[in-house]
């Protein structure tokens, strides 16, 4: 076990020095051996996840340490997915640091026991939990195309260093897969958000109960909402889109983890350290 | 870089005592030489072939090659006696060219040696052109092997000569920046423009002005597959229409811009208007009416026709000359660097050529074949003896001697032929060939 997720880890680890190095020489061979890297990571991390629920006898999502390798999890495996269709190399530079960061933070976090209560075992559950993790994937995906907008767009607009001009896409290229990755991430994020409402009336007899972790994902979704709403009304692009996604997802971090450390609500067990 | 000698100021290396074919290039670039010479000297395709006829008769020159473009003429050579074959190129050319000797005195070098092959891999490289990293030299060095092939003139070291350059230049090309990055205006502009838009062709270009650097400007962007509409708006209407109609666009008047800048993705303004064509405040309200999609402004005008300012402006990016001159001066130094990096490939493979060559003797090749039978006859000696106990020294000796001698007498007839081929032409190819039957280069 713990060897395989120190195999996790160290190919994580590769792929983040590999992609890094990408972005500074631009050598595709890089990219590749990179991209290969994470994949080996990836599939090494579904195994451990896959072994994790079998001994185990449950989705493993009700600790901290269990969310945060499924969290790592999702956003290498939508990465991989997504690289596939917008063909954004240099994001990896963004992603594999971060999903390395995520998974070294679960091997540290000790491994709460988990009481295993009747009413975890409910296919709303598993949906809710899962499009969640792939929704927030996609945001924070969206978030870190954002920052090398942001970058980019001052590099053109400065005049001045030209450094990451070279090594970054364009700005278009940049905005439109940000605003894909914001559309993925909202759609799996609504999914997420009515199967935990009906989770909730299946097992406390109402949709909302006025918890502070509904109340804060209603507000990011609200958030997501406007941002998407003044895009196709007003044409909100560019620097503000990419503004308005990097404060989107500061406020997933916040939902995802603030909420639950320092307010009270029914989700905090998933969180335990 | 080696430096470079008049043609006769240094007096060539004597061809050396086993008759070790010596590499030479004989040439004017544009460096040497005023374009009206190389001019004179250039020498058309079928011209070529005929004087590779030519030489290939001259008994001092064994492999020849002629490369001509219109920035060198040069020829290169395989001799045994590199004077002779350079006195005799030098009066080819001359006569050739209806040129006499004293015009082309100065103008020309040539190398000899290791400067020769380091001289023939810079040029491939594209390290020797007027705009260093070029793409298209090496195409044009193909060719010439090509012809230089085709004629049968190019032997066992030019062949690996050419070959090396290739397999060089495309390392210098893979392994540094040489080539990749905007040397001019007008492609630094199409260079920022890709890194605005992710692609160009559906971009519609505004042309303010009719000036010819815009004229340049847009046809990079064409080259680039820009194939979006062009308007042209232009002080004089005549003027505009004559620029639109060579590029399948339409003229406009001035006051047509504020609507065109509405639908107009780039805009290069070039006019010769004292102050700005384009303010802020004409620019600021049509953002909205964009909704927001991306604006280039390319000034090439001075004075400057756009206003600095509306580069504040949310997702609109003005530049002007002098920015794009940065970007121009940035990557010329980064050519540069990325020079250095390309010698020092370029060193290492002369290096390795120039040891190829040299083993390419006699004498050498020789030596290798005696120490690699010697190793052969040693081992499998000691092995037999390891089973023969009974064997003092004096018996050893003897068949240490036996060893020696069977080995002299195996050696005696190659080494005859290696010596003197017959047709002594052919020597450095039995050298060759010897070399890699017997696996002598590891």
């Amino acid at each position: 076990m713990t060897l395989a997720f120190v195999a996790v880890i160290l190919l994580y680890l590769a792929s983040s020095a590999g992609y890094l190095a990408f972005l500074f020489v631009q050598k595709k061979v890089l990219h590749r051996w990179s991209y290969a890297a994470m994949m080996a990571g990836f599939l090494f991390h579904t195994g451990l996840l896959g072994y994790q629920s079998i001994s185990l006898g449950y989705f493993p999502i009700h600790n901290l340490h269990q969310t945060l390798l499924f969290s790592a999890w999702t956003l290498a495996g939508v990465y991989l997915f997504l690289k596939y269709k917008y063909h954004l190399k240099i994001l990896g530079a963004y992603t594999a640091p971060l999903v390395t960061f995520i998974v070294i933070q679960a091997y540290f976090i000790p491994k709460v026991p988990v009481e295993q209560a009747a009413v975890f075992k409910s296919i709303w559950l598993i949906i809710h939990v899962v499009t969640i993790f792939i929704g927030e994937a996609s945001l924070a995906l969206a978030c870190g195309t954002g920052i090398l907008y942001l970058i980019q767009e001052h590099g053109i607009k400065s005049k001045t260093n030209r450094f990451f001009l070279k090594r970054l896409p364009s700005l278009q290229l940049l905005d439109s897969t940000g605003y894909a990755f914001i559309v993925i991430g909202f759609t799996m994020l609504t999914i997420g958000l009515i199967s935990g409402f009906v989770y909730a009336q299946s097992v406390w007899g109402r949709f909302w109960s006025w918890n502070p972790k509904e109340i804060w994902s209603c507000i990011t979704w609200l958030f997501y909402a406007a941002l998407l709403h003044e895009r196709l009304v007003a044409g909100w692009r560019g620097r503000r889109s990419a503004i308005m996604a990097i404060i989107g997802f500061a406020a997933i971090l916040f939902t995802f983890l603030g909420v639950n450390l320092f307010l009270e609500g029914h989700h905090n067990a998933f969180t335990k350290w | 870089m080696p430096s470079q000698n008049g043609k006769g100021e240094q007096p060539m290396q004597p061809a050396a005592v086993s008759g070790m074919p010596d590499i030479v290039i004989i040439g004017a670039n544009h460096r040497t030489a005023p374009v009206a010479l190389r001019e004179r000297l250039a020498f058309s395709d079928p011209e070529i072939n005929t004087a590779l006829e030519a030489l290939k008769k001259t008994s001092a020159i064994h492999e020849a090659m002629i490369f001509s473009t219109c920035n060198r003429v040069e020829v290169l050579l395989a001799t045994g006696n590199p004077s002779a074959a350079v006195e005799a190129v030098t009066s080819f050319i001359c006569k050739e060219k209806s040129v006499s000797p004293s015009e082309i005195e100065g103008c020309t070098y040539t190398y000899s040696g290791e400067e020769a092959v380091r001289h023939v891999f810079r040029v491939a490289a594209s390290l020797d052109s007027m705009m260093v990293g070029e793409p298209q030299i090496l195409g044009q060095v193909k060719a010439a092997y090509k012809a230089a092939v085709m004629k049968k003139s190019t032997g066992v070291i030019l062949n690996r000569l050419m070959h090396k350059a290739f397999s060089v230049a495309k390392l210098v090309r893979t392994e540094t920046g040489i080539g990749g990055h905007a040397v001019s205006i007008s492609y630094a502009a199409v260079e920022l423009a890709k890194k605005i838009f992710d692609t160009l062709d559906d971009k519609t270009i505004l042309l303010v002005g009719a000036g010819e650097m815009a004229e340049l400007a847009v046809e990079h962007l064409m080259q680039n597959r820009c194939c979006g509409e062009i308007y042209v708006a232009n002080r004089t209407l005549s003027a505009g229409m004559k620029l639109a109609g060579r590029f399948k666009g339409k003229a406009i008047r001035l006051e047509e811009i504020d609507e065109k800048l509405e639908t107009a993705d780039i805009i290069i303004s070039s006019t010769g208007a004292p102050g700005f064509v384009i303010t802020y405040d004409q620019v600021k309200p049509v953002m909205r009416k964009r909704k927001q999609r991306p604006l280039f402004f390319i000034d090439i005008a001075v004075p400057r026709d756009i206003d600095p300012a509306i580069n504040k402006i949310p997702n609109i990016y003005v530049y002007d000359i002098d920015d794009l001159q940065g970007v121009i001066n940035e990557n010329i130094e980064t050519r540069r660097q990325e020079s250095i990096r390309a010698e020092r490939i370029i060193d290492e493979a002369v290096l390795n050529f120039k040891n190829w060559l040299e083993n390419l003797d006699v004498v050498p090749t020789i030596v290798a074949l005696r120490e690699k039978l010697q190793k052969i006859a040693r081992s499998e000696l000691s092995k037999t003896l390891a089973s023969l106990k009974h064997l003092n020294d004096q018996d050893h000796l003897a068949l240490e001697r036996m060893l020696e001698a069977f080995i002299n007498k195996i050696l005696h007839d190659p080494t005859v032929y290696l010596k003197n081929p017959g047709v002594h032409r052919n020597r450095s190819a039995a050298l060759h060939l010897a070399r890699l039957l017997f696996k002598l280069d590891e």
